[in-house]
């Protein structure tokens, strides 16, 4: 909790500057969108944070959102498959997908950065390949699975705003994944792996298997937002869908709190981090600058973020090490060396 | 007969403390040209640290450097860095060979220091004027070879000929032949003599006595970072040279091992790590038995322990109470294997978290009934472990990191204690801990045995392995050099073992 406090500072200062100067931001369509889009993107940085955890990267999450997001209307609509088949099956493969960049990093010993950096071309090209590189969509079909995430629930005794079916499955991956992390033991065992890998090993953890199950995590959770961002808008472009998504993932996780050295997590955080973006995004449009910018102010805020944490962090250490070094000083008897 | 050789470099009572602690003092000693002196002491002696000082890497705090002018008179000098210690002809020649594996044996050589005309790259020249500094150590090879792909033994013999090239008087080689099989060493030593007759000053830094005994025209003895002695050749005999490296006496051990009816807990039998080029090794320990495993540094130990731990892959098997272990360190420590790593702030601790953390999570997955853990990790059994280990403070939410090394040493220790281990190794027990903290690890280690655990530890402090172990093996080079009952050894005893002393004609 501790750690996500920067990043829930920063998005109250983003949300108070764009309800005072963003034209409509209040409004219940607008916030019925930005929550929609956090839910989408926090089950990305999710998986995300799942990989950063162990000290690795995931740059295929955009790649595989395309592919499990493509081939579910692909095959619902062109192959005819039932839907529970068709969900089951993207599932498994986005879950394999994992477990093939899982066993190249820890048993091949290859970099995380490479291994997913080809597989984010790989499975762009795959998905643009199979579909001819037509856009796939439901053609007005299927709307009872698509309820996962286009459906709205009204909230008794609030108008104007309904909430998004897609926070249901975001906030059980939430609870799911933070409780994970603080209560069971491969959690404690992963945050230790990220901490030191080679103290894990030491210790008799099982490094590899809980870093490839790390990368099955993330996959996974990419081909579930794949599907979920396809059930909402319905239908997209193999090439185009999808793209740049692994970096608001791998931001969001980042201002949320997850260091890339490894070893922190907060669910949270991660939640706030992706909600962040949302809202700058919507903010830039609605105080007026040109949506051209986009990416130039997130970045810019990303950069503040990140050195403005890494300052506060290296300033509590040095704090914490003066005051735990005061109280061994007045008893030599009673301390080590 | 040593007087007619010009002197190279005269040291004056020099001596390095570093944070208060005197890791060297009062060394006097004249490097000559011609001459091959050797330096030898036990680990921590202080021979690297003088290196450091010979060769501008780090300063003297106390104490003069003299060094020849052209017309031999001796001026005084102040190394600051590699740089000034090459001006001054100095150049050493590191036991880890520093060569860029990308660079052509000619690129190596002049590194920094490239020949150029007009601005470009005489490639032409260097490779001219290394075929000449490379017959001077006689190796044969094309200039234009990349080191990467050379044998360890002639990539020694281009930093040899890299040392000379900066037209050194004095070369410093610092265990030159840990690396080189026994004919590679038998060609280094030729090389050095050509060196030396043709009036280079060679000091010569060797944990292998016999070649010592070989090249040296002078040996200097060190011992706890003070010179024990200084001997000209005729004048010394291994006999001798280990008496002032061992130096003091030690309280015999009190230990009587245990008889042959306890049960063989571990047995090794053909072990060779895959990390380190080693003879096949194979040993048995029984309930109740801590042996020590000594050597000198890079004599194979922690490789073996690695190897029994199952964190490093090896060749051989291991067994348990008769039965094989599985291969990798999860399957060993459910087993019950243990391992109490030599560095411990790299692969034995989470710096970052607490104490309870640190002592908890090798096995919260066996105390915790149903996989979940509580946030605290397991407070009761946590308590009695800091109790049992006597950690100071007794706090388990204090960060590991803010605590001494002795205090983290045991924390690590701690961490294996509420599994009863089977088998429990560890390696350098008690490096960097205090006098206070040492006694008591020993006595939770005995403790453990005294319950009918199997003990191995690995240490290079002679005083350790006699007052620790039942039985003591030595490893010299990778192979196990002997053994001996621990109330029969004595530190010269386990120093000639040690020193490739008992298996004359194996090695050079």
């Amino acid at each position: 909790m501790k750690k996500a406090l920067g990043i829930i500072g920063i998005f109250l200062a983003i949300f108070v500057f764009a309800s005072l100067y963003g034209e409509n931001f209040l409004s219940g369509i607008n916030l019925m969108q930005l929550t929609q889009r956090t839910a989408l993107y926090s089950v990305l940085a999710l998986g995300a944070a799942l990989v950063i955890v162990t000290g690795g990267i995931d740059l295929s999450i955009g790649s595989v959102v395309c592919l499990a997001g493509i081939m579910t209307p692909w095959l619902l609509v062109e192959c005819e498959w039932s839907p529970w088949l068709a969900i089951s099956t993207v599932l498994a493969l986005s879950a394999l997908i994992g477990l093939c960049h899982g066993l190249l990093i820890t048993r091949l010993r290859l970099q995380p950065f490479l291994v997913t950096l080809c597989g984010l071309l790989l499975y762009r090209g795959i998905a643009r390949w199979m579909t001819g590189d037509q856009t796939q969509g439901f053609m007005g079909e299927f709307d009872g699975v698509r309820k996962l995430a286009t459906g709205r629930i009204a909230i008794p005794g609030i108008e104007n705003f309904l909430l998004p079916a897609t926070v249901i499955p975001a906030a059980i991956l939430l609870i799911v994944i933070g409780l994970f992390y603080s209560r069971t033991v491969w959690g404690r065992w992963l945050l230790a792996t990220g901490r030191n890998e080679s103290a894990a090993r030491y210790s008799g953890i099982p490094t590899a298997w809980l870093i490839t199950l790390s990368y099955v995590g993330c996959s996974l959770l990419a081909g579930f937002g794949g599907m979920l961002f396809i059930f909402d808008i319905s239908s997209a472009q193999p090439s185009d869908f999808g793209n740049f998504y692994e970096l608001y993932a791998i931001a969001a996780a980042v201002l949320g709190g997850c260091s890339l050295r490894g070893g922190e997590i907060s669910v949270i955080g991660v939640l706030f981090g992706a909600a962040t973006l949302q809202v700058l995004r919507t903010t830039i449009i609605l105080v007026g600058l040109s949506s051209q910018l986009e990416f130039a102010v997130i970045g810019a805020v990303l950069l503040i973020g990140v050195a403005a944490d890494e300052l506060i962090r290296r300033y509590f250490a040095r704090r914490l090490e003066r005051m735990s070094r005061r109280p061994e000083q007045p008893s030599p008897i009673a301390s080590g060396t | 007969m040593h007087a007619d050789r010009p002197v190279f470099l005269r040291v004056r009572g020099v001596g390095r403390r570093y944070a208060g602690v005197t890791a060297l003092a009062g060394i006097d000693a004249d490097v000559r040209g011609g001459e091959v002196l050797a330096i030898v002491g036990e680990n921590g002696a202080g021979k690297s640290t003088l290196l450091k000082i010979l060769s501008g890497v780090v300063q003297p705090s106390e104490g003069s450097l003299y060094v020849a002018d052209d017309a031999g008179g001796l001026q005084p000098v102040l190394l600051d860095g590699v740089r000034d210690a090459t001006k001054a002809g100095i150049a050493l020649v590191h036991q880890e060979l520093n060569l860029a594996e990308n660079l052509d044996v000619a690129g190596s050589i002049f590194l920094g220091r490239e020949p150029s005309r007009f601005g470009l790259l005489d490639r032409g020249r260097m490779r001219a004027d290394a075929r000449k500094w490379l017959a001077r150590v006689g190796l044969e090879i094309d200039p234009g070879t990349l080191c990467g792909t050379l044998p360890i033994a002639q990539r020694q013999l281009v930093e040899i000929a890299k040392a000379l090239s900066t037209e050194s008087r004095v070369l410093i080689l610092d265990e030159p032949t840990s690396s080189l099989t026994t004919r590679e060493t038998e060609r280094l030593l030729e090389i050095i003599d050509d060196l030396r007759r043709a009036g280079v000053a060679v000091v010569f830094v060797s944990h292998h006595l016999d070649e010592v005994m070989r090249i040296a025209d002078r040996v200097i003895v060190l011992r706890d970072g003070r010179k024990t002695g200084e001997l000209a050749r005729g004048e010394y005999d291994r006999a001798t040279v280990e008496r002032l490296m061992v130096g003091r006496d030690i309280a015999a051990s009190t230990r009587r091992g245990v008889g042959a009816e306890a049960p063989v807990r571990l047995e090794l039998s053909g072990l060779v790590s895959a990390h380190r080029r080693q003879v096949p090794v194979s040993f048995a320990v029984r309930a109740g038995e801590i042996v020590g495993l000594a050597g000198l540094v890079g004599a194979g130990r922690t490789e073996v322990l690695e190897a029994i731990a199952g964190v490093a892959p090896h060749l051989g098997s291991v067994r348990l109470d008769g039965r094989e272990l599985e291969d990798g360190a999860p399957a060993r420590v459910r087993r019950g294997v243990a391992i109490v790593p030599e560095d411990r702030a790299r692969n034995g601790l989470f710096l970052e978290d607490s104490v309870g953390v640190n002592m908890s999570l090798a096995w919260i997955d066996r105390t915790s009934r149903s996989r979940l853990v509580d946030s605290r990790g397991e407070p009761g059994l946590v308590d009695r472990m800091i109790a049992r280990m006597q950690l100071r403070p007794p706090q388990p939410s204090r960060r590991v990191q803010t605590l001494s090394g002795g205090n983290q040493q045991k924390s690590v220790i701690g961490r294996w204690l509420a599994v009863d281990p089977a088998v429990l190794l560890l390696d350098e027990p008690t490096r960097g801990v205090d006098v206070g903290a040492r006694a008591e690890i020993h006595a939770e280690v005995r403790r453990l045995a005294a319950a009918g655990s199997a003990v191995v530890f690995a240490s290079s402090e002679l005083e350790e392995v006699l007052l620790l172990a039942d039985r003591i093996i030595v490893m010299h080079d990778g192979a196990v050099a002997g053994e001996i009952a621990a109330h029969e050894a004595t530190e010269v005893a386990i120093m000639r073992l040690a020193t490739g002393g008992a298996v004359q004609g194996l090695r050079a």
